[in-house]
Order: C-alpha cells, then sequence, then structure tokens
C-alpha cells in the first residue's frame, strides 16, 4: 500500500514514544558510565509517558475542560479521554523522585572507593 | 492530518535528541540533550489536548531533572569525559553549579 | 562481541514487543463506557470544569495518596543517603564565589511573582490546567532560584520540615472527613458544591490541591537542599 495510507494508520505518539524507549534502552545496555545510565533512563521514562497518552488520543478532539469549546452538553462528543491523562500525571512526577534516589546512589558510589565504570563492580555479579 | 504530521515531526526531532544524548563522550551535553527531548515532549502532549500533562511535563521534565543532574555531577568528582577515570578535585568550574 | 550480539537481540526484541502498540492503539474513535461516564457525571457531582482534577483528587483519589507517599519515601531516602559525614564533608565549606549581577537582580524581581503563579495554579486547579502538582514545582523552581543566586544560602530547615508534615497530615485529615460526613474517604462533598467556574466550588477538592501543592513544594526544596550538601 502507499506511504500515506501507511501514515494514517499508525498512531504517531505511539510511534515517537516506541523510538524513544528503543534509545533509551540502547543506552542503558551499552554504556559503562553510572551518570550516563541515569541520563537514558531519564529518556526511557518520556517515552514510556508517550506510549501510556497514546492510548487517550482521539483525533480531531480538544482537551476535557469544560469552557467555551465544549460545555457539558457535548462532552462526550468533543473530548479526548482523561484517564491516562491522569494515570500519566502520576507517572511523571514519579519519575522524578526516582531519578533523584538513582543520582544520589550514584553520588555515593563516586565518593566511596574507586571508579564511576560499573566494570569496577564486577565482583557484585552472581 | 496536519497535526498527525507536526507530530511525526517532533517525533523525528525527539529520536535524534535521543540519539545524540546517548551517543555523545561529554556528559554535559548529554544532559541539555535529555531536557531537550522532554520539552519536545511537552510540545507533543499539547497537540494531542493534553495541556495538564504538558505543564507537569515541561515543569519537572526539562526544569527540576536538569537542575538535579547538575547538582549531582558537581557533587560527585567526576569529569566531564565519561570514560576517564580521573578524579576532578573542583567540578563547579565545569558544571557552573556551586553546590 | 558476545555482550553487543546480546543487546541487539534484546533491541530488536523489545521492537516486536511493542510493535502492536503502534498500529492499534488509540484506534476508536469515542472514549470507552469508563471515561464517558467520568466525562458525564463530573460536572453533576462535583461542579468542577477540570475534568482530570476531578478524577485525580476524587475519582482516583487514592492512587494520588500512593503517590504522595512515594515522593515523599524518595525525599527521605535522599536525605538519608546524602548527609555530610557520608559525602566526606567534615570541615566547614570554603568560601564561594558570588553570582553575576544579572542574576542576582533577576532573582530579587522573580522570587515573588514566581510563588504568586504558583500558588494561582493550585488555588485555580479545578477551573483551568493546572492543580497541586505543576503549583509545588514553581515553587520549587522559586527556591532554586535563590539557591542559585545567592550561594552561601541555606533553606530553612526546620520551617520546611514543619510545612511538609502538616500538608500531609490535613490531606489525610480531609479525607477522613469525606468518610464521616460525605459517602466516602476523599469524597469532596463535605463543603458546598456551588456552580461550575465560581472561584469557590467543588467542595474541598481546592483545598485538596492547595495541601497537595505545599506538600510536593516542601519535598523537592528538601531533596534540592540535600544535593546542595547541607544536611546533617
Amino acid at each position: 500500500m502507499n506511504i500515506l495510507a501507511l501514515i494514517g494508520a499508525i498512531n504517531p505518539v505511539a510511534a515517537s514514544g516506541a523510538v524513544v524507549i528503543l534509545i533509551g534502552l540502547w543506552g542503558v545496555l551499552a554504556r559503562p558510565n553510572i551518570f550516563k545510565i541515569a541520563i537514558a533512563f531519564s529518556i526511557m521514562e518520556t517515552g514510556v509517558n508517550l506510549l501510556i497518552l497514546s492510548v487517550g488520543y482521539i483525533r480531531g478532539r480538544t482537551a476535557p475542560i469544560l469552557d467555551s469549546a465544549a460545555d457539558a452538553a457535548t462532552a462526550t462528543i468533543k473530548m479526548t479521554d482523561p484517564v491516562p491523562q491522569a494515570l500519566v500525571l502520576t507517572s511523571i512526577v514519579i519519575g522524578l523522585a526516582v531519578t533523584a534516589l538513582m543520582l544520589s546512589y550514584a553520588v555515593r558510589l563516586k565518593a566511596g572507593k574507586d571508579g564511576s565504570s560499573i566494570e569496577a563492580w564486577g565482583e557484585e555479579k552472581w | 492530518m496536519l497535526i498527525d504530521l507536526i507530530i511525526l515531526a517532533c517525533g523525528i526531532a525527539m529520536a535524534l535528541a535521543a540519539i545524540g544524548a546517548v551517543v555523545t563522550r561529554s556528559l554535559l551535553v548529554s544532559i541539555i540533550l535529555s531536557g531537550g527531548v522532554s520539552l519536545i515532549a511537552s510540545l507533543v502532549f499539547l497537540l494531542m489536548g493534553a495541556p495538564d500533562v504538558a505543564m507537569t511535563e515541561a515543569a519537572i521534565g526539562s526544569g527540576l531533572t536538569t537542575v538535579v543532574y547538575l547538582y549531582a555531577l558537581s557533587r560527585s568528582k567526576q569529569a566531564d569525559n565519561e570514560d576517564s577515570e580521573e578524579r576532578v578535585e573542583n567540578p563547579s568550574k565545569e558544571t557552573g553549579v556551586q553546590p | 562481541m558476545m555482550r553487543k550480539v546480546l543487546v541487539t537481540l534484546a533491541i530488536i526484541g523489545f521492537a516486536f514487543a511493542l510493535l502492536p502498540m503502534v498500529f492499534e492503539a488509540g484506534t476508536p474513535d469515542a472514549p470507552g463506557g469508563l471515561a464517558s461516564a467520568y466525562l458525564e457525571k463530573s460536572p453533576q457531582d462535583f461542579a468542577t470544569a477540570n475534568v482530570v482534577t476531578a478524577i485525580v483528587v476524587s475519582y482516583r483519589g487514592f492512587d494520588t495518596l500512593g503517590e504522595v507517599a512515594v515522593l515523599f519515601a524518595a525525599t527521605a531516602g535522599v536525605g538519608a543517603l546524602l548527609t555530610r559525614k557520608r559525602l566526606g564533608l567534615t570541615e566547614p565549606d570554603a568560601p564561594k564565589t558570588p553570582s553575576t549581577e544579572i542574576l542576582y537582580t533577576a532573582t530579587n524581581l522573580l522570587t515573588s511573582l514566581l510563588v504568586m503563579f504558583g500558588v494561582y495554579i493550585f488555588i485555580h486547579g479545578h477551573l483551568t490546567p493546572g492543580g497541586g502538582f505543576q503549583g509545588g514545582v514553581v515553587i520549587a523552581t522559586a527556591v532554586l532560584l535563590n539557591l542559585l543566586a545567592s550561594p552561601g544560602s541555606h533553606v530553612a530547615h526546620s520551617v520546611m520540615s514543619a510545612v511538609e508534615s502538616l500538608s500531609g497530615a490535613f490531606y489525610v485529615g480531609l479525607g477522613l472527613l469525606g468518610a464521616f460526613l460525605a459517602w466516602g474517604f476523599l469524597d469532596p462533598r463535605v463543603l458546598p458544591i456551588g456552580k461550575i467556574g465560581a472561584l469557590v466550588s467543588a467542595g474541598s477538592i481546592p483545598l485538596i490541591y492547595s495541601v497537595i501543592g505545599l506538600k510536593v513544594g516542601a519535598e523537592l526544596s528538601a531533596i534540592l537542599d540535600a544535593l546542595k550538601g547541607d544536611r546533617e
């Protein structure tokens, strides 16, 4: 089938989210420095939020706030899905908390004995 | 259809910024680029009709997360190049943030 | 070499797992049954103009309580890991270089504006997009700007702890009040509902969101304070 039909069939937000998740996963697995792993983890969390929110994306509709654009009578005809938005709101804040905790562990590891490369901690593996 | 194409263009920009953040050797450049990924994601959230989520992502993702990374980097003894094992004694000269 | 092959296989496997979602997510043309029920009932039950606020505070209020608990646990963890003794800072700090004049002057002008903006966002959470979390982050940004502009200053530790603990207790207290006087835990109908669009409306939703905003702002300031190295 032609390109335009293919582009119309995919969900663009879900495609962007999936690509960002894969790039973040590659960054977590392939780089040895702890700070770089933390940065790639944060990029992966942004991708996951995009992917969750893409479930509620309905083309051509507006935000779920009652004002002059969509009042109470036409609510279900003109608004996007509000439930994934509530879930992603929680997820973004928890992502910041987890990032702060991960970075404080990285700072303590670096201030300890030796390097901040995870190769130096090889004896911790099972 | 137009909004779909704009979201696809933003998605390509996000992918390029994320690849740049992972590939580069300098830690400062990858911190700034990950803040850029969050900013473009906030724009995508706004185009989808989710203004609450866009505000939260813009404030937390490209505001506080970048600052937390810079503070952590200047608190540790990590040099700017990610492969080097040297212990920098005064890293606040490189990051610009005084802990 | 083996490691690169395994990493490539993992990424290809994940791509296969995510591929059906790209083609099938978001294909229905109308919101499902639960979302339609929330969209229709929210102006009648609670008189909020922002449906996402009604879902976050009252329909799914227990998830928000869990999120506040996770944020508290992360703040406690950061504060416990980054004390001065564990970072190795035994002697008092060296004097720091002062910041540039533009930053200092702009911070003096912007601090009050930022705090007022943050309070505006979480008081009007039921009318416009926004709410407790966004307002709390803006207030933490005002504190951060002050920490950057005068490098020798500290966050007032006892004030932050008091604000955080009292806000958390007040949040749970409002929820229990809903359990005794209204239909359930965190039900906002303890106060009169009022008209859609007025500032004093939607029961106790503005109060709950204000308390959440203060608590999030205090906790993020405590994280910044611990990262700065001022925690004993």
